[in-house]
């Protein structure tokens, strides 16, 4: 069925609500609304206000709500409206969600999913755009996912609410109105593995999220200079597959990480340095790194395009570590 | 008079459980902060008294008083002070972080104001599920200061969450007088200009706290929605083991030691409440302490190997 990621995300949920009576969802503007980025569309009609529950604008008490929740038996599902709110609420994902399992020696799980909008390259400026989802990454006890496709908007919700810990769901503002088929049978899939979305032999691409689509532009355009370059979609942030990676290196010999979050301290150092760890001899060149310019992500489009990830910027990068600088 | 026994033993487990504490500390058998209760005693016994084994409770980092009075066993508080196997958290949170799921227990909470939204949360929980429980949520009046105080009052009178807010105001957060914190200084009235019912009572009587305790739990417990107690108690000791108290003066600290819980609540019981019987309970709760203590000493340490076991839990998804 031809479908979008926005449905598809929908209709996760709605999946998600049928199956159990404990899961609802929450958060600002989820219920009459129908959500900011209209997720949660007619689902307010469907499921009623206990279980499609609009918020107050108060991150930190919401998603703490929905910890206390989810210790006590239920499954919600808390929606945050953009990565940049998060940090109102970064008190209770990382000091109670991420740390009270532990800190109980076991006896306090915290089955809890949070959404949210990451990403730029809509105008939003800087408090709306960022990409800090490597912050999260950064988290022992967390899950942290990146659905880059249609499937993933579909299936990756229903693994998250069985996972007994937090799960944090990141969605590129870019990728909603993503449209394509989609099985009718399309289902829950598996949140532990990346995935290679183009096979390759001469550079792996590695990257996720909205910069998916960007990194499998720039393939094209590599293979018409003839450059077979795989691409790699992470899919799960934390815990990360590097196996998948790494293997992929190793018969690439060559590496570029694709990351719209900052360079410094970032997602992309975690990979280039677990490659310098585990692959270093199977390198024929320098892992490079594409990710956004260190600088708040301006309103002017021009000025936000130049502060991305771009297929150019990609197929550049990779171009060198294939040929040389 | 059995009710007053009750009360009483309990703020008598809770101060010498403490004293002790406090001398296996300068022992350096017990680490890191340690946050003594005494002189507040009468909230955590007088709340408690009033919970059902079904109600939840969420603490703070000066949580010793709240879990004993729990009903959190002493020898596995004491355990945990040491940092053993065998203590409360496993030795994963210490004094801060004493957990007990059996006695629904959701830990105390070192980041002030971080317990109010899980509490909202525990609530919300129970008005899904029709269940007529109440969650005790305790934080000092530090935590007034906190965007999540006011977050969570907001949202829990609104949703009408089954919460009772015990506000332990024990006039300083951390070294901080209440007035150098507080422009405006009724705790009480701050609260209910969020929507929801709340009054102060003096902390220092044990009776008083049980009886305001007893009326708001059965308007939260009728659907009355949260309720919130401001609770006027002294910490007789320092802020922590590291405090050297400047910030306040011993007149105002005998002051306060002399409406001391258990002193107030022994001469109101007299003359039936005999000497021998005080020497009989004291005797009792110093035995529980002894047990306590010796059991947490001989308790083994968790292994290195298990060092990253419950970051995420032992089931996969």
């Amino acid at each position: 069925m031809k479908t979008t990621y926005r449905e598809a995300l929908r209709e996760a949920i709605r999946d998600a609500m049928n199956r159990d009576d404990r899961v609802f969802l929450m958060g600002e503007d989820v219920g009459s609304y129908g959500g900011c980025y209209a997720v949660s569309l007619g689902l307010l009609e469907d499921f009623g206000p206990e279980r499609i529950r609009d918020t107050p604008l108060s991150e930190s008490a919401f998603v703490g709500a929905g910890i206390g929740a989810a210790l006590n038996g239920m499954r919600p599902i808390v929606e945050i409206m953009t990565v940049n709110f998060s940090l109102l609420a970064l008190d209770q994902i990382l000091n109670n969600a991420a740390t009270l399992l532990h800190m109980s020696g076991g006896q306090f799980p915290v089955p809890l999913v949070i959404r949210m909008t990451t990403g730029a390259g809509r105008q939003l400026a800087a408090q709306h755009s960022h990409s800090l989802e490597g912050w999260y990454a950064h988290i022992p006890g967390l899950r942290v996912l990146a659905p880059a496709t249609l499937e993933d908007a579909r299936g990756m919700l229903w693994p998250a609410l069985c996972d007994p810990d937090p799960v944090l769901i990141f969605e590129h503002n870019a990728l909603y109105n993503l449209s394509g088929e989609l099985a009718d049978d399309a289902g829950p899939v598996d949140i532990t593995r990346a995935a290679v979305r183009r096979p390759g032999k001469d550079v792996t691409l590695i990257t996720y999220g909205g910069s998916l689509a960007k990194a499998l532009a720039a393939a094209d355009d590599l293979a018409a200079d003839g450059i077979d370059a795989e691409v790699i979609d992470l899919r799960t942030l934390r815990p990360l597959d590097a196996d998948t990676f790494l293997e992929s290196v190793r018969r690439t010999h060559r590496a570029v990480v694709v990351d719209e979050g900052w360079r410094s301290g970032s997602l992309s150092a975690e990979i280039a340095a677990r490659i310098a760890e585990e692959a270093l001899y199977d390198l024929d060149a320098p892992v490079r790194r594409v990710c956004s310019a260190e600088v708040p992500i301006p309103y002017a489009q021009h000025l936000e395009e130049a502060a991305l990830p771009q297929p150019a910027s990609i197929a550049a990068a990779a171009s060198e570590v294939v040929r040389g600088g | 008079m059995k009710e007053h026994l009750d009360l009483l033993r309990e703020m008598l487990r809770i101060r010498r459980f403490e004293e002790r504490c406090a001398e296996l500390y300068s022992s350096a058998q017990i680490r890191g902060f340690l946050h003594l209760y005494v002189g507040e005693e009468a909230v955590a016994a007088g709340v408690m008294s009033e919970l059902d084994p079904q109600d939840a409770v969420v603490s703070t980092y000066r949580d010793h008083g709240h879990a004993l009075a729990r009903g959190v066993p002493m020898d596995a508080v004491m355990a945990e002070m040491f940092g053993k196997e065998t203590g409360c958290s496993r030795g994963r949170g210490g004094s801060m972080h004493l957990f007990d799921a059996t006695h629904r227990f959701f830990g105390g909470n070192a980041i002030v104001g971080g317990g109010l939204p899980v509490a909202a949360g525990l609530a919300l929980a129970h008005v899904m599920r029709g269940e007529p429980r109440v969650v005790a949520c305790f934080f000092g009046e530090g935590a007034a200061a906190e965007g999540e105080f006011h977050e969570v009052l907001n949202l829990a009178a609104l949703w009408r969450l089954p919460v009772l807010f015990c506000c332990e105001n024990n006039q300083y957060a951390m070294g901080t007088a209440f007035a150098k914190e507080h422009a405006a200084g009724d705790l009480a009235l701050r609260a209910s200009s969020y929507g929801l019912a709340a009054w102060s009572v003096d902390g220092m009587d044990v009776l008083a706290v049980k009886e305001s305790a007893r009326r708001a739990t059965e308007s939260i417990r009728a659907g009355g929605g949260p309720c919130l107690l401001e609770l006027r108690t002294y910490r007789f000791r320092a802020h922590s083991m590291y405090d050297p108290e400047r910030y306040r003066d011993k007149a105002e600290v005998a002051q306060w030691r002399d409406l001391d819980p258990i002193d107030r609540l022994v001469e109101l019981i007299r003359p039936e409440f005999t000497d021998d019987e005080l020497g009989a309970l004291e005797s009792e709760v110093s035995v529980e302490i002894d047990h306590a203590v010796a059991t947490a000493e001989t308790a083994d340490f968790e292994p290195v190997t298990d060092l990253t076991r419950f970051v995420t839990s032992e089931v996969s998804p």
